[in-house]
């Protein structure tokens, strides 16, 4: 039997379409498998209370907190040193070796596996530098993985500035800099800011740079200083999935835990959605 | 004076783009530093030694024969290359049995002598002392020599025993092994789901439907690994271990069914880039030549985006290489050469996650991690380095 | 007035114009005509300087205005880029009000008085034919202005530092045939009070609007003279050629 040129392509849509719909199934099925066994624990109180009984009940207060201060820590640091370094490669270097050399040494840092940054970061930090495990050494850890990304979203959000506004302000007599605090920086902003608010997402979910950086299992009190340590919600997570004092009881936390974390992800895409449509909106 | 600003902001955002480099520079150094030290090292834990009599012709003994001697694997001297006699191991705490504090003086003074009695008076002894209790200056007694941890050892060696004492065992082929085989699995898995996925959404979906599933796909890269690993753990690894009739479900399997989805993102987004980026020209040639869409795809677009694609296969296999906690929560942690992939296995990211926290600083099992760290780090830069070059050649195309 | 003398320009080994002298004088237009690629876009773009950006470039010979060489150590790029203004092919402005966008030049130099800022807006959107059309909505957007518009908003823009000179390059050659009238006929208007080097494809509008043209091929200036002469009796056969529609 001889399959005609439509049926064939009928077929093929067919497949592509059930292997789309089982990834958006699969996707579904994680979301809603944490979202229905959260959401019973969900509540203030478990957002703004203490661990209690071994961690097998209470909230998970301080957990939230270490991972706004290294979230807050890693962006101070990631942030300012990513945009002006992509600013540098946009906007100064000519196209040479000195370009390629930064462009090379980007992507490296990015391939580079998370776990490979926390053994760097106790080297480094944690021991030569002697900050001890602590806010500090955590947060420089993670903002060396989220620099690449930084760096990597602002090229392309000054790339999108058309050249002809760069030539427009110079032929107004603008300086370099001028130009770009005044026309590049305001027309890119809106894109690097997505940037921003992804790598948000990523440094509160990652749990391997800060493992032997500043995370510890359980603090009964809020750190003072950047030089503590903190609990931290992925870490949290992993502690009580695997090696918690009762894990079968733990289990509510655990899932309550994983919401929270799925939210911060799911707000962040939200909010970099949501501005990268105004943007584009507005471009009209 | 606005020359001086200019140039002042221009070196300042130059030194920040040298940071990504810096950082790279002293991550190979740091890393290597403290990795290439394991090389230096004896087998046997710091700061003890192996002890024998010396009418004992055997003066050297390998890490893996001290381990399978303290194992009681190996009974008899003969199998070393010595005389026909039973071995007979003793072990430093042993002496407190045989003595009081008392009888060993002050602040142990008297401890070397003692041990160095004991060993005197028997030829088919071996005994694993700390350093400073060995007897000084007294006939009859020899330390034995023992190797330096090789590179072959390291690569080669199918043990991974990093405290076991007295000698401990870093061969790391197991975790090699089980690294290779839980991504490649993964991705061996992920590969028509991920390229059917961009397919479809290049090719074939409507604006609709790609408004629907671009923010799914960024979500799901977006879910933080331990997720994955909790996901993995409470819900895919008992269906593994039901489906399959297995005692355990933390297999390599369970591994690679979590790598897979984890790695889908990374090949969906670069493969439709890839795809979206064949030339309206080039579709249109085809149609008009009497194709239809799906000869269209596979005959003149999918060529043409397979560097793209291929790159973005080997970038998925780079991120489930690299992948940790999630892998680590589900694979079973058995640091074992793999037999199956219903079995537990550990990978390297792995081992590095769960063992450091336990290992002394300047150790060797430390060194070892850091080793293994290296490893990670020199496959990754080989993986995204292949996957650049895969993907540059479309550009020579063009 | 501005002078070119003995003129080379390279891009790394390309040599884009060869020995060029030219004379152009004060309040007057001169269209600088010929073949793509023969130029006389680099010859524009070396009085204020805007090569300087481009990798690989070198010039020799020197090119003054009133007397001063412009490529003299001591000459500030941005004083002279002040002096010299200079519309775009494509309209670009800025992503910025219509307001700020006329700013822009005061701005970055240094004024930031608001009363001062609105008077120097009003007076450029003036000539350059735009405030009646743009005196209700200057905080709207640039972007919501037709093309033509956009063009006489940038014209607008180049005007509010107080230039001496202007620099076209093919500002009409995006626009339609209306606008393109409307910028003529400003460049006619302008060309009381400023000295103005247009670039141009069309050679019809090089026939309107200049009183000189220099016809440029191969990076040589083959012929400069008056308009009229140029265009109907010019000295050089390829000029002849050119203009008649025999080569380019």
């Amino acid at each position: 039997m001889i399959i005609s040129k439509k049926t064939k392509e009928q077929i093929a849509f067919a497949i592509f379409r059930i292997l789309g719909i089982i990834t958006l199934g699969v996707l579904i099925w994680i979301l809603g498998f944490i979202c229905f066994n959260g959401i019973s624990v969900m509540s203030w109180d478990f957002i703004f209370s203490y661990p209690e009984e071994g961690m097998t009940s209470g909230g998970i207060f301080p957990a939230i907190v270490g991972t706004l201060y290294l979230v807050l820590g890693s962006i101070i640091i990631a942030f300012p040193l990513g945009v002006m370094s992509a600013i540098y490669t946009v906007e100064y270097a000519k196209n040479n070796w000195v370009t390629k050399l930064i462009r090379i040494m980007t992507n490296n840092l990015a391939s580079i596996p998370s776990i490979v940054f926390g053994l760097f970061g106790m080297t480094l930090f944690v021991n030569t530098l002697a900050f001890g495990d602590s806010i500090i050494a955590g947060s420089l850890t993670l903002s060396l993985l989220i620099l690449p990304v930084v760096i990597r979203t602002t090229e392309e959000a000054l790339k999108a500035v058309p050249n002809t506004y760069r030539t427009g302000s110079m032929a107004l007599g603008a300086n370099k800099i001028q130009t770009i605090k005044r026309i590049i920086l305001p027309t890119a902003f809106p894109n690097i800011i997505t940037g921003l608010v992804l790598s948000i997402g990523r440094v509160s979910g990652e749990t391997a740079p800060i493992l032997f950086t500043v995370v510890a299992y359980f603090l009964p009190k809020l750190p003072s200083s950047i030089f503590d340590q903190v609990m931290a919600l992925p870490y949290h997570l992993y502690v009580l999935a695997t090696s918690g004092t009762d894990i079968e009881k733990s289990r509510p936390v655990a899932y309550g835990t994983a919401l929270v974390l799925i939210i911060i992800v799911l707000l962040m895409n939200t909010v970099a959605g949501v501005i990268k449509n105004q943007f584009q909106k507005n471009k009209k | 004076m606005n020359k001086v600003l200019e140039k002042f902001v221009e070196s300042l955002l130059k030194m920040s783009s040298a940071v990504t480099g810096i950082t790279v520079l002293l991550i190979i150094i740091f890393l290597f530093k403290e990795g290439l030290g394991l090389f230096k090292s004896s087998t046997v834990e710091k700061g003890y030694t192996l002890v024998v009599n010396t009418q004992n012709p055997v003066n050297r003994l390998t890490s893996v024969e001290i381990k399978e001697i303290f194992d009681s694997e190996i009974e008899n001297w003969k199998d070393v290359g010595g005389s026909n006699d039973d071995i007979r191991i003793f072990r430093f705490d042993e002496i407190f049995t045989m003595y009081s504090d008392e009888e060993l003086g002050d602040g142990y003074s008297l401890l070397p002598q003692k041990l160095g009695e004991i060993i005197q008076s028997d030829s088919t002894i071996i005994a694993f002392l700390p350093l400073k209790y060995v007897p000084k200056n007294m006939s009859g007694i020899k330390e034995l020599k023992t190797d330096i941890i090789s590179i072959s050892d390291f690569f080669l060696g199918t043990t991974w025993l990093p405290t076991a004492t007295p000698s401990a065992l870093f061969g790391i082929l197991p975790l090699i092994v089980g690294t290779l085989l839980v991504s490649f699995i993964a991705i061996i898995i992920a590969i028509p789901f991920g390229v059917g996925v961009a397919i479809y959404l290049s090719e074939i979906a409507s604006e609709k439907v790609r408004k629907v599933m671009k923010p799914a796909i960024e979500l799901l890269a977006g879910i933080p690994s331990v997720v994955y690993g909790f996901f993995g753990l409470v819900v895919v690894a008992p269906i593994v271990q039901k489906v399959g009739g297995l005692t355990l479900g933390e297999t390599a399997f369970t591994g690679s069914l979590i790598l897979a989805i984890m790695a889908l993102p990374t090949i969906i987004t670069i493969s439709e880039d890839a795809l979206r980026n064949t030339p309206k020209a080039m579709r249109d040639a085809s149609y008009a030549l009497g194709a239809n869409r799906w000869q269209t795809i596979y005959k003149v677009v999918i060529p043409y985006a397979s560097s793209g694609i291929s790159a973005a296969i080997i970038l998925g296999i780079g991120r489930a290489i690299g992948e940790t906690m999630a892998v680590l929560m589900v694979t079973g942690n058995a640091a074992v050469m793999p037999h199956s992939l219903f079995e537990s296995v550990r990978t390297i990211p792995a081992t590095i996650a769960a063992e450091l926290g336990e290992a002394p600083g300047g150790g060797t099992h430390y060194q070892s991690l850091f080793l293994l760290g290296c490893v990670l780090f020199l496959i990754t830069l080989i993986i995204s380095i292949i996957s650049e070059k895969i993907s540059g050649r479309k550009i020579i195309k063009e | 007035m501005i002078e070119a003398k003995n003129v080379n320009f390279y891009y790394h080994t390309f040599h884009a114009l060869k020995d060029i002298n030219m004379q152009i004088e004060d309040n007057s237009v001169t269209a600088l005509i010929g073949p793509s690629g023969c130029g006389k876009s680099t010859f524009l773009r070396l009085f204020n300087r805007m090569n300087d950006e481009i990798d690989g470039a070198k010039l020799t010979g020197e090119c003054l205005i009133n007397n001063e060489n412009i490529y003299h150590k001591s000459v500030q790029v941005d004083l002279l880029r002040k002096n010299v203004g200079m519309v775009f092919q494509k309209p670009n402005p800025f992503p910025k009000s219509i307001l700020e966008n006329v700013a822009y030049g005061l701005r970055v130099n240094g004024i930031n008085n608001k009363q001062l800022i609105e008077e120097k807006v009003k007076e450029s959107l003036t000539a350059a034919a735009l405030w009646n059309e743009v005196k209700d909505k200057l905080h709207k957007s640039a972007f919501e202005l037709s093309g033509g518009q956009q063009q006489r908003l940038c014209i607008a823009r180049a005007l509010a530092v107080s230039p001496s000179i202007l620099l076209m390059d093919e500002p009409a050659s995006a626009l339609d045939p209306i606008s393109t009238a409307k910028i003529e006929e400003l460049i006619f208007e302008l060309k009381q009070r400023y000295t103005i080097i247009i670039v141009t494809h069309n050679m019809q509008q090089a026939a309107r609007v200049s009183d000189k043209t220099g016809f440029f091929m191969y990076g040589e200036l083959v012929e400069h003279s008056e308009t009229k002469k140029m265009f109907l009796a010019p000295d050089k056969t390829e000029t002849q050629n050119y203009i008649t529609g025999r080569f380019g």
